[in-house]
């Protein structure tokens, strides 16, 4: 009996070691080494000296860091819009539409092309002289902005990038939502009478409710780590007006080497994630259905 | 059919909002393709050309002039095939002993992987960083795959998928005198083809996509990857958009086609790891 125990434990961890290893090698050891470089002045190419909160420190002083953090503030107004047209687009092609599938295929091409590669094209499509979203404007009558040129209307051009770009992933979201629910939810209310807009607001919003919550909480995270789009499109700028919590992490660890520095940019910036997490997590229970 | 036949109006507008809002979707990418076609010239031709003409073929060529843009296309097929098989292979195996295992431990371990789920790269990336540093791993191939073979949502993605097979099978099996191992390799991993399809391209289509790591983990041209590549085009002055959105439009190709030769399993694996537990 003891020997089959132990042979136990053995085919287990057998089958878990591959992950195990990676896992402590280049997750959790890193884990713990970063909270102490983020105690550390690390400049270019030197040896780390231990100096404790001082980093922390700078940081609460650091105009820089704090403007960053309001930039991907700012970015999440693409969560609320992207979610309102996902939940759109998924309610509608629900409906058992011929062709669905087609659509689908449409809206989700943004989600895995390589961002870096329509980013540029967006940068194309941005250009204040020749790019063709001024040119559909200017048939408006509106005479467009200079996007990305401007401090005021770069970051709403990040933002309607990443409108563009991740639509497609909520409202695939959604309908895996929508398919989720019972029909005979409906029915029961139809035999009640109830209009289209009832059946809306008192069983599929709240039925959806867990999906939007999961896309809100996917939103903010992402939000607060946006940086291929700011790489590409705007290197932070024009002035810092785009510059992110993650763009300025990179700066300053690999353009400017000061790698404790990043570290302590690194692990404020999980706290705020953290933080907003558990906040979305407690409030869920006043309006997510089944909580 | 669910809805009576009031609906045909109703459906001719939704077809209307349908075939609209696809429409603005896509234009990015006529665009893009529209513009790899041109003359360098034609780029800034207002009204805008939609069907370039005449049509350059060059530019595609001269991509791969301005920059090792081959070596590069290798290095991302390498590099995306190679994390591709180690996701499933370490995933799947991780999800076995998650689902048809009992050891002490296990459920810790579990919890741990899931708490992971949420922890964000940038805390651990300057570590692991300076660890590929002292590893002399910078600039190569160990650097850009062996810290990016652990998917925790490979694992997780698995594990719903395992936990819905019967069990009778395994059990026979292991009567039968069949170890382990051989129900892993006989059993489960080929009745799990849908959803190991649906985590292949997640992850071609992630490492494919990756930008942050390749970036600063290579130095020369020759070590890097598509999106790298691409991104150090902007920076070239000699370069025109014409070629830009040729290079592009050669990087966007890869996952188009993956995607749409198996979008089935795309939706079959968000539909599992989303929500449902």
């Amino acid at each position: 009996m003891k020997k089959r125990q132990i042979q136990k434990v053995i085919v287990g961890y057998s089958f878990l070691a591959p992950s195990l290893i990676l896992v402590f090698t280049f997750i959790l050891y890193p884990l713990v080494w970063s909270i102490y470089i983020s105690l550390c002045d690390w400049p270019s190419f030197g040896t780390p000296t231990y100096i404790g909160f001082k980093n922390y420190i700078n940081l609460f002083r650091d105009s820089r860091w704090w403007r960053s953090l309001v930039h991907s503030i700012y970015f999440m107004l693409n969560i609320p819009i992207s979610i309102l047209l996902a939940m759109l687009v998924a309610i509608i092609m629900n409906q058992s539409l011929k062709g669905i599938i087609l659509f689908r295929t449409l809206y989700y091409l943004p989600v895995i092309s390589p961002s870096i590669a329509v980013a540029l094209v967006w940068a194309l499509i941005y250009n204040t002289d020749f790019g063709i979203l001024n040119y559909f404007l200017s048939l408006l009558g509106i005479n467009g902005p200079k996007w990305l040129a401007s401090t005021k209307w770069a970051m709403p051009a990040v933002i309607l990038y990443s409108i563009w770009k991740g639509v497609g992933y909520n409202m695939v979201i959604y309908l895996a939502g929508l398919q989720g629910i019972p029909e005979s939810l409906y029915e029961a209310a139809k035999i009640d009478g109830a209009s289209s807009w009832t059946l809306f607001r008192y069983i599929t919003l709240p039925m959806l409710s867990p999906t939007t919550f999961f896309l809100i909480i996917m939103g903010i995270i992402g939000g607060f780590r946006v940086f291929d789009v700011i790489y590409v499109m705007t290197h932070g700028g024009p002035g810092d007006a785009t510059v992110t919590p993650l763009y300025y992490i990179y700066q300053q660890a690999f353009q400017w080497f000061r790698m404790g520095y990043a570290s302590s940019i690194a692990w404020l910036l999980f706290v705020f994630i953290f933080s907003a997490t558990l906040v979305q997590w407690y409030i869920r229970k006043s309006w997510v259905f089944g909580e | 059919m669910k809805y009576n036949s009031k609906m045909s109006g109703k459906s001719i507008a939704s077809y209307i909002f349908l075939i609209f809002t696809s429409f603005v979707m896509v234009i990015p990418f006529i665009w893009m393709l529209s513009t790899a076609f041109k003359e360098p010239a034609d780029v800034f031709k207002l009204p805008p050309q939609w069907i370039p003409r005449p049509v350059r073929l060059k530019n595609f060529q001269e991509v791969f002039q301005f920059l090792p843009f081959a070596r590069m296309y290798l290095n991302s097929i390498i590099v995306s095939t190679t994390i591709t098989f180690g996701h499933l292979l370490i995933s799947s195996l991780a999800a076995f002993a998650f689902t048809r295992l009992d050891f002490p431990g296990r459920d810790i371990i579990f919890l741990m992987y899931l708490s992971l789920l949420m922890l964000p790269e940038e805390v651990t990336i300057i570590p692991r960083y300076i660890m590929m540093k002292n590893f002399g791993w910078i600039d190569k191939y160990q650097g850009l795959i062996v810290p990016l073979l652990l998917s925790v949502f490979g694992i997780f993605l698995l594990r719903q998928f395992f936990i819905t097979l019967p069990k009778d099978l395994d059990d026979a099996a292991i009567v039968d005198g069949a170890s382990w191992y051989r129900v892993y390799w006989q059993i489960t991993l080929p009745l799990s083809k849908p959803v190991l399809s649906a985590l292949a391209i997640f992850s071609f289509t992630g490492s494919w996509n990756n930008f942050l790591w390749p970036l600063i983990i290579t130095n020369s041209d020759w070590m890097k990857t598509i999106p790298v590549g691409l991104a150090m085009f902007q920076d070239l002055y000699t370069i025109q958009w014409n070629q830009i959105m040729a290079a592009s439009t050669i990087a966007v190709i890869p996952v188009l086609v993956v995607y749409i030769l198996n979008q089935r399993f795309f939706t079959q694996g968000i539909v599992l790891t989303g929500l449902k537990e």
